[in-house]
């Protein structure tokens, strides 16, 4: 494991250039002309002539070759410019860091709500294998890997919101209308860490150090929950870094239902409104973040990794 | 799999959604996309078993029409994410070296970013269409299965049946499609099984989005998108593509799980 972070330190450079180039690509894929959609806007939706349209090329760089657009591109993004809106020619850089904290709560309290059911249950499942409490699980997992978040987050809506009125459907700045978005998106990656702490647990149970614990006379409880669980863990918190992708990609159309001003309602606005650059700073910005919260799992992973301590103590 | 009740109802699911989507047309309903404002979002009844939507059509039939656009996407999609996958995956694993090296680079970048937010993008750029989804989607899709096609093939090549296919002056084209492809095909099946309801899932999810399906295909995504505007007055719009979904993703599920176990009886039941 140690060698993995060490192997994760080493390729991250090569990675974020890698994405960066990506990110960069993409936007050239996209339909329509820079400098003619923002001589379009300046002009009111007036069409502009062609030499005004060639001149903001020449002026923009847009005629100059791909790898320096590419590396032009880059450096400003280094610099946290991600180009302006083709709509209403602000800053994307500013507008996605503005909009980041939003998503960041409802991404982070959809996975502390996955991790606060899936835990226990996925050690009572393990613990009763066979009994109604596995078998209740088991529905459980089969049915969150089954419904995504688009079918959850309406379907609360209709219960809580429209029916029984107990929560806000839309809104944003309190606790209540952050209730329902958070519980539509969690619905998922709770049912894959409750399937994986219960195959996890499984396998240690009958590990020595368990007997050990259980013949120093230790109660069932505390062997299980205490010297089962700490190890049991490690694997589930691998999976934390791709269910956070998950669930920041989940964000995008949950904040869409919910009207949740964070950076996927800015996505998806930019995308009806064809504001490509917008969805290229989106991607690359993104993918950053997924890139950093990866690292700090791995982090993480070696704190939490006993054996690791060990190791590092005799050496 | 007779033993197996999970597998079995998944079968039957699949089955059910795979006939209705081949004999739509043949079917005894009304056009999904002939718009009737005159019998707009009525409720359930004997005309129309589901009711209707917001411009009058039958819900029932754009269902069962709706099966056979996701039905038709999602298998296409995930041809083609197997064809990228086991191409690259068996040339990485096969010839190891630069080209793994290269390939596996490849890989690790699609992966670093998040599967749906990549998935966004490129179907935001593209423009919203069917085939722009599918495109979108197999992108995103083909990295992880490489890796695990790779790994297949790796551990496959040094075994005694590949050695022997090598010492009689087999090519090694022959080696791959004969001897090697033979060889991982069930875990291969599994995998295509287990994965066909996530694909399901990302391409309804997309559509939802409006970047998928546009009006008037029947799309479950995109179905379940317009019904939200009549949630207070017709809930069954957005009950029945929403079950549709599920029941559908859920057959695959099972189905694959029950695969999985039939194939490969050692690894655990979760």
């Amino acid at each position: 494991m140690g060698n993995h972070l060490t192997r994760r330190l080493i390729t991250l450079p090569f990675l974020l250039v890698g994405i960066s180039i990506i990110s960069f690509l993409l936007l050239n894929f996209a339909p329509g002309d820079a400098a003619e959609i923002r001589l379009l806007r300046q002009n009111g939706g007036v069409a502009p002539s062609e030499e005004a349209v060639m001149e903001l090329r020449q002026e923009l760089g847009l005629n100059d070759a791909l790898p320096i657009r590419y590396a032009r591109w880059v450096s400003s993004a280094v610099r946290g410019d991600l180009g302006e809106s083709y709509r209403t020619g602000a800053s994307i850089a500013s507008e996605l860091t503005r909009r980041l904290p939003a998503t960041l709560l409802l991404a982070a309290t959809a996975l502390a709500l996955a991790v606060a059911a899936s835990i226990p249950l996925g050690v009572l499942a393990a613990v009763r294998r066979g009994s109604w409490v596995d078998t209740i699980c088991r529905i459980l997992a089969l049915v969150g890997a089954a419904v995504p978040s688009y079918v959850m987050a309406p379907a609360l809506m209709l219960l809580f919101a429209v029916k029984l009125d107990w929560l806000p459907a839309i809104g944003y700045g309190s606790f209540s209308a952050l209730v329902l978005p958070a519980l539509a998106l969690s619905f998922g990656t709770m049912a894959q860490l409750m399937r994986l702490t219960r195959a996890s647990v499984l396998e240690v149970l009958d590990q020595d150090y368990m007997r050990t614990a259980r013949a120093k006379g230790l109660t069932e409880t505390v062997v299980v929950w205490r010297h089962g669980l700490k190890n049991a863990l490690l694997p589930v918190v691998t999976v934390l870094g791709t269910n956070t992708g998950y669930l920041l990609g989940g964000a995008v159309i949950i904040e869409t239902i919910f009207g949740w001003p964070g950076v996927g309602q800015f996505v998806v606005t930019g995308i009806s409104q064809r504001d490509y650059p917008v969805v290229q700073g989106f991607v690359l910005y993104m993918a950053v973040i997924f890139l950093l919260v990866n690292l700090a799992v791995d982090i993480s992973y070696r704190w939490l990794d006993p054996r690791l301590h060990f190791g590092r103590r005799h050496h | 799999m007779r033993h197996d009740p999970g597998a079995v109802a998944g079968f039957v699911i699949v089955a059910a959604a795979i006939l209705a989507a081949l004999f739509a047309p043949l079917l005894p309903l009304p056009s999904p996309v002939e718009v009737d404002l005159q019998n707009r979002l009525l409720s359930p009844s004997g005309a129309f078993p589901l009711g209707t939507d917001h411009l009058g059509r039958d819900e029932l039939s754009r269902l069962v029409f709706g099966a056979r656009t996701t039905l038709m996407m999602s298998g296409a999609s995930l041809a083609i994410i197997m064809v990228i996958a086991t191409v690259v995956g068996s040339l990485a694993g096969y010839y190891g070296g630069w080209l793994d090296t290269g390939l596996m680079m490849l890989v690790d970048l699609l992966l670093a970013f998040p599967a749906l937010i990549l998935g966004v993008a490129v179907a935001g750029i593209l423009g919203p269409s069917l085939v722009n989804v599918m495109i979108a989607v197999s992108v995103v899709w083909w990295a992880s299965h490489a890796r695990v096609i790779r790994a297949m093939v790796l551990s496959a090549r040094h075994r005694e049946y590949v050695v022997a296919a090598r010492a009689i002056g087999a090519s090694d084209g022959r080696i791959i499609v004969f001897h090697i492809a033979r060889n991982i095909m069930g875990p291969f099946v599994v995998l295509a099984t287990l994965d066909i309801g996530w694909i399901i899932l990302g391409i309804a999810g997309l559509s939802f989005l409006g970047l998928g399906a546009q009006p008037p295909t029947p799309e479950w995504g995109a179905m379940l998108n317009d019904s939200r505007s009549y949630m207070q007055t017709a809930p069954s719009l957005l009950l029945a593509p929403g079950i549709a979904i599920f029941l559908l993703v859920l057959g695959f599920n099972l189905l694959g799980d029950g695969l999985r176990d039939m194939l490969d009886p050692t690894t655990y039941r979760l």
